[in-house]
């Protein structure tokens, strides 16, 4: 049997090869933090973290991820202990939602956002150089997850803030 | 989705095994799954080649960097030597999609992904691209994203990638690995075909044909330049884009690329501007002259007229970037 490791919990997969990644997600072990908008990549609300990137959790067979390391939401605070994860905390703290139902996957795609930046992967506003991560750096690289809410103003916040504590905390760059 | 049989594939010598006509290769199925979704893409089976060992980014001798087909945009975009060395490669991908979309989105799957017209989406509608035969929706219809150049009365469609645009201006090559294993090489600028009688048809590739790689020749001298028109500043796909790699020597265009996107079912390579511009001052007066010597034969739909003055705006504005920015020159 196929099997792949959502939040380091292994789950044996469906025996049908159609079944999405966020439908496997939602269905087998019922993680429903990670959610279906409009189910064609175009909205961001199943990002997940897959190997530890970033992906659309919708456009991805569940069989194709065979023996992979899955962090979804609920995952996501897991090395915290008792605690949110920073990112979780920032959005609480800025309000960065209204309805939540895009909240999941802004956090995680926040989060592997971050990682990206710090591997200094450029998006398509850093031009040549090093990436320094500003307001319009963020809003670019978080195109991909649509608020219908329209929380984006305080959801940059609260991405921004989590940059800075972490540098903060250790000495490096805001990322 | 219509069901399929699945498998997995570990060397390229396993495909020969399927029936190729019947079978589709899953790279990172950003497309693919969403057109099956759509029951627009019905395949028997699928052959998934994502974890094939051709991930890797190689220098070549002369210059040039060989890309694998699975490189991901992501990492494509990032690459050092791409940034530094073919930053018109770097800037179309980042121009494209999402950061989750080109985590997965792999270059042969990038450049095979399907055009974005809406009926081609829409079952419900007749769509000789779909259903060769059936006619045309977008002719009559909404076309404010369709072709001005190259189109047929049988299609208007454009293709949608950013990275084909950059990849024809640079004048990359394709590997090719038919299913009873012979090799070839291809130029990008050659993969995708104009409409014509068969629209059902996007590309020469043979039925099984699989994109092992592609190689980017050294880049000529220039400065490199992708610029793109779209309808929200990020996480569109584009209404006109073009990509510029452009010299000027004492005075004068000593050489220059042009490749435009979102105006036909390929990426449209300029040479009627490139013609009118060698040899000639890098002024206004003469980018003007280009670009309406590219565009003589364009002609809109109705809701797309307006991409024919876009097109000429754009590359007038691109070429004079080109000419007058500061910026190292690439070697
Ligand atoms: C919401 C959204 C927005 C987007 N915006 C943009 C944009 O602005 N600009 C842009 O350029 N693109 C955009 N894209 C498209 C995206 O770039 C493509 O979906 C992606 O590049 C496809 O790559 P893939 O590896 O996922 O391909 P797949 O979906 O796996 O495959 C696509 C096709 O290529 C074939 N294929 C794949 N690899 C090979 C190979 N090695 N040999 C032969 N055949 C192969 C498959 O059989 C299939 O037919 C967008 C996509 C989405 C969903
Ligand atoms: S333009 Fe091409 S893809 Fe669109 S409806 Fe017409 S035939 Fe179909
Ligand atoms: S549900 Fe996956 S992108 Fe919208
Ligand atoms: S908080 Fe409602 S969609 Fe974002």
């Amino acid at each position: 049997m196929a099997v792949l490791y959502i939040n380091g919990k292994q789950v044996t997969l469906d025996d049908d090869p159609r079944t999405t990644l966020l439908d496997t997600l939602r269905e087998r072990p019922g993680l429903t933090g990670t959610k279906k908008g409009c189910d064609h990549g175009q909205c961001g609300a199943c990002t997940l973290l897959l190997d530890g990137r970033r992906v659309n959790s919708c456009l991805i067979l569940a069989i194709q991820c065979e023996g992979s390391e899955v962090t979804t939401i609920e995952g996501l605070s897991q090395s915290q202990g008792e605690q949110l994860h920073p990112m979780q905390q920032a959005f609480v703290k800025y309000d960065g939602f209204q309805c939540g139902y895009c909240t999941p996957g802004q956090i995680c795609s926040a989060v592997g956002m971050l990682e990206e930046v710090g591997n200094g992967e450029p998006s398509d506003v850093t031009g040549r150089g090093e990436v320094t991560l500003s307001r319009v750096e963020i809003q670019e690289r978080m195109s991909g997850n649509l608020c219908r809410c329209g929380a984006y103003a305080n959801i940059v916040d609260a991405i921004l803030d989590t940059a800075n504590e972490h540098s903060r905390k250790t000495g490096g760059p805001a990322t | 989705m219509k069901p399929f049989e699945y498998r997995r594939i570990h060397t390229v010598e396993e495909i020969g095994h399927d029936d190729p006509g019947q079978a589709r290769f899953l790279a990172g199925g950003t497309n693919l799954i969403d057109l099956m979704k759509h029951e627009i893409e019905v395949p028997d089976r699928l052959l998934d080649i994502s974890r094939l060992k051709l991930a890797t980014l190689k220098d070549c001798e002369n210059g040039g960097l060989r890309v694998d087909t699975l490189v991901t945009n992501t990492a494509l975009a990032s690459d050092p030597r791409v940034r530094k060395t073919w930053p018109l490669l770097s800037a179309a991908l980042l121009s494209g999609a999402t950061a989750q979309l080109r985590n997965r989105a792999t270059t042969g799957g990038n450049l095979l992904q399907r055009t974005r017209c809406y009926y081609f989406y829409d079952t419900a509608r007749p769509c000789n691209k779909r259903n060769p035969g059936e006619g045309c929706s977008a002719r009559e219809g909404q076309n404010r994203i369709h072709a001005i150049l190259g189109a047929s009365d049988q299609c208007i469609a454009t293709h949608p990638s950013d990275m084909a645009v950059a990849l024809v201006a640079l004048e990359a090559t394709l590997t090719l690995r038919a299913a009873d294993g012979r090799e070839r090489e291809l130029p990008v600028e050659e993969l995708h075909r104009l409409p014509g009688d068969h629209p059902e048809q996007d590309t020469v590739l043979e039925p099984g044909e699989l994109i092992v790689a592609v190689t980017l020749p050294a880049p000529q001298p220039g400065r490199q330049i992708y610029r793109k028109v779209r309808d929200r500043s990020s996480y569109a796909f584009a209404l006109i884009s073009v990509g510029v790699i452009l010299q000027v020597v004492e005075g004068r265009v000593e050489s220059v690329r042009i490749a435009f996107g979102g105006v036909a079912h390929k990426p449209w390579r300029a040479r009627k501007a490139e013609a009118a511009l060698l040899n000639k001052a890098p002024t206004e007066a003469n980018f003007r002259l280009a670009a309406e010597a590219e565009l003589v034969d364009a002609r809109g739909y109705g809701h797309n007229d307006f991409k024919i003055p876009l097109a000429r705006r754009t590359l007038i504005a691109t070429l004079r970037d080109a000419a007058h920015s500061e910026e190292e020159v690439p070697t």
